[in-house]
């Protein structure tokens, strides 16, 4: 497998104000020639839209538009329909705002109003027909998309007992997962015809979940794995039965698989898993993390287990909150934070290999195992 | 604000004496990074108003030196705040005063958690939680009331 060796800083986007909360890439770029582009969202109320600039000597990055005078207060998020025509962006102040790009510019066509209070996220379906949201009013609202930019709102999912901080669609089923402060994932599925959206399982502490509020959950590219990031400082690795998933139009359970911790001491706001099944996390730690499965498999251990591929620390100098893959091939990753900058990276490839000392840690451990297998042994000392 | 008031009869305390920080003069390099200990994040909230009584925090035993804790290598400062009654609904209101108060005055590497002394309020864990969530923080701090209320507590009273 072609594993990563070093992170490389491409270039330090400037032009929020404010902490920058998240970003979005536009998923039609990167590839056929059109080069990429993402939107950021800041604390400062706007949103900005950055492109790639190839032909220019440097291969720079530039900010193409700022939304702004539409949102009056942070705006926590956004997400680009599947078509990267239309951007969808969550804020406090209460609403969800569209806006369509026509050639360039932007322009914001329709507002959601319908949440008490802040807006913290929003996600489009693998169609881009409907728009989930959520908020602090602990619920979670399915909008239909009409003709003439016109947004009904056709469910609104209560179970979560707090907040709602991220909500997902599944890449290729018709269901949402949401995180929230009250420590849960919860998974809802159409379970009629007729838009009869019920939570079919919660992914709490008891079945293994977090301890803390979960900030952000990632679905793996086959969509049969995700993973969660939480304020716990751990993340988790969650799986279904993608065999029955295929065969059955049922909802197949999620079970976790495994607990990556000890790595991240703050905060996980953010976590990505990347087409090529590489896991990037950000956190308040200022530090960005990358972890793989592991494939040396001992036979120990049920299930996959992970390991962490690098890190870098003091990638930003501020709380890292957002990070996210860009579409196309190139392994680019984006990451935002409370300093008010965006960063660019390359994950530079090439096999990994394995470093001496890593080796020598390897065969000491190896070594202590027997020697205590030994001691036993003979002595029956544990 | 509140018509009565949570804690109408607050034992008051004596001011600690203000102490003039030693700086090594030697060493007065304008480049070199300044460390910070807990005395100069003491003399940062010390003078933050009750959101309900003409004290300080200081003077109603809400804070101390002690209750402050600071690494300063890692840039991690964690500061336990002791509410004058087990129910009192402005903890959260205290809660964010200190955070305010020690984000306009500290460098933004520092990273601050603040949290209420074990044992000392009836719902403990959840405003540690509230105080610690920072997009709980941002939005609160974007509610013009409660940032008027902030404000107040933590501006300078010229005495």
């Amino acid at each position: 497998m072609e594993l990563a060796k070093g992170l490389r800083e491409i270039q330090k986007l400037e032009g929020h104000t404010d902490r920058v909360w998240s970003l979005a890439w536009n998923p039609v770029t990167g590839v056929a020639g059109i080069p990429l582009s993402f939107a950021s969202c800041s604390g400062d109320k706007t949103v900005r839209i950055w492109e790639h600039n190839p032909s220019s000597s440097t291969s720079s990055w530039d900010c193409k538009a700022v939304l702004d005078e539409t949102h009056t207060r942070t705006v926590r998020s956004c997400a680009w329909s599947p078509s990267g025509k239309f951007l969808a962006t969550a804020s406090f102040d209460a609403t969800t705002a569209i806006w369509e790009n026509v050639g360039g510019d932007y322009e914001c066509v329709s507002t959601l109003e319908g949440h008490e209070n802040e807006v913290k996220s929003v996600s489009w379906n693998p169609s881009g027909s409907l728009l989930a949201t959520c908020g602090r009013d602990k619920t979670v609202w399915i909008w239909e998309v009409q003709p003439g930019n016109e947004f009904d709102c056709v469910a609104v999912l209560q179970g979560h007992t707090q907040d709602v901080k991220m909500v997902q669609w599944h890449p290729s089923r018709n269901l949402i997962f949401s995180c929230s402060y009250d420590n849960t994932v919860k998974i809802w599925a159409d379970e009629g015809d007729d838009d009869d959206w019920a939570c079919v399982q919660t992914l709490g502490e008891t079945n293994n979940g977090h301890s803390s509020t979960v900030w952000a959950l990632s679905f793996n590219d086959g969509g049969d794995k995700m993973v969660t990031c939480s304020d716990d400082l751990t993340l988790k690795i969650w799986g279904t039965d993608n065999e029955k998933m295929q065969s059955t139009d049922d909802f197949v359970p999620w079970r976790h698989l495994c607990t990556l911790s000890g790595y991240h001491d703050r905060t996980i706001f953010s976590v990505h898993w990347s087409r090529d099944n590489i896991i990037a996390s950000g956190a308040a730690d200022d530090t960005i993390r990358f972890f793989v499965e592991n494939d040396d498999k001992d036979g120990l251990v049920d299930g996959p287990s992970y390991k962490m591929l690098l890190k870098k620390e003091k990638a930003h100098d501020m709380d890292i909150n957002s990070v996210q893959w860009s579409p196309g091939e190139d392994r680019i990753l984006a990451s935002a934070a409370d300093d008010g900058t965006i960063k660019i990276w390359a994950l530079t490839s090439g096999r990994l290999m394995k470093e001496p000392f890593s080796l020598l840690l390897e065969q000491l451990c190896n070594c202590k195992c027997i020697f205590s297998f030994i001691l036993v042994s003979i002595f029956g000392i544990t | 604000m509140v018509s009565e008031l949570i804690n109408a009869n607050p034992v008051i305390y004596e001011k600690k004496e203000r102490r003039v920080r030693s700086v090594p003069t030697a060493a007065a390099d304008e480049y070199a990074v300044e460390r910070i200990d807990q005395q100069e994040i003491f003399d940062h909230i010390r003078d933050i108003k009750d959101p309900e009584h003409p004290y300080s925090l200081e003077e109603l035993k809400v804070i101390t030196e002690d209750a402050i804790e600071v690494d300063d290598g890692r840039g991690y400062i964690r500061v336990t705040f002791t509410p004058t009654v087990e129910h009192c609904s402005m903890a959260t209101v205290i809660g964010l005063c200190l955070r305010v108060k020690l984000l306009r005055s500290l460098p933004s590497r520092y990273k601050v958690d603040i949290r209420v002394a074990p044992g000392s309020h009836a719902t403990e864990a959840a405003v540690n939680k509230q105080l610690n969530d920072k997009e709980r923080v941002a939005a609160a701090l974007e509610n013009t009331n409660l940032l008027d209320m902030v404000d107040e507590c933590i501006s300078p009273s010229y005495e």
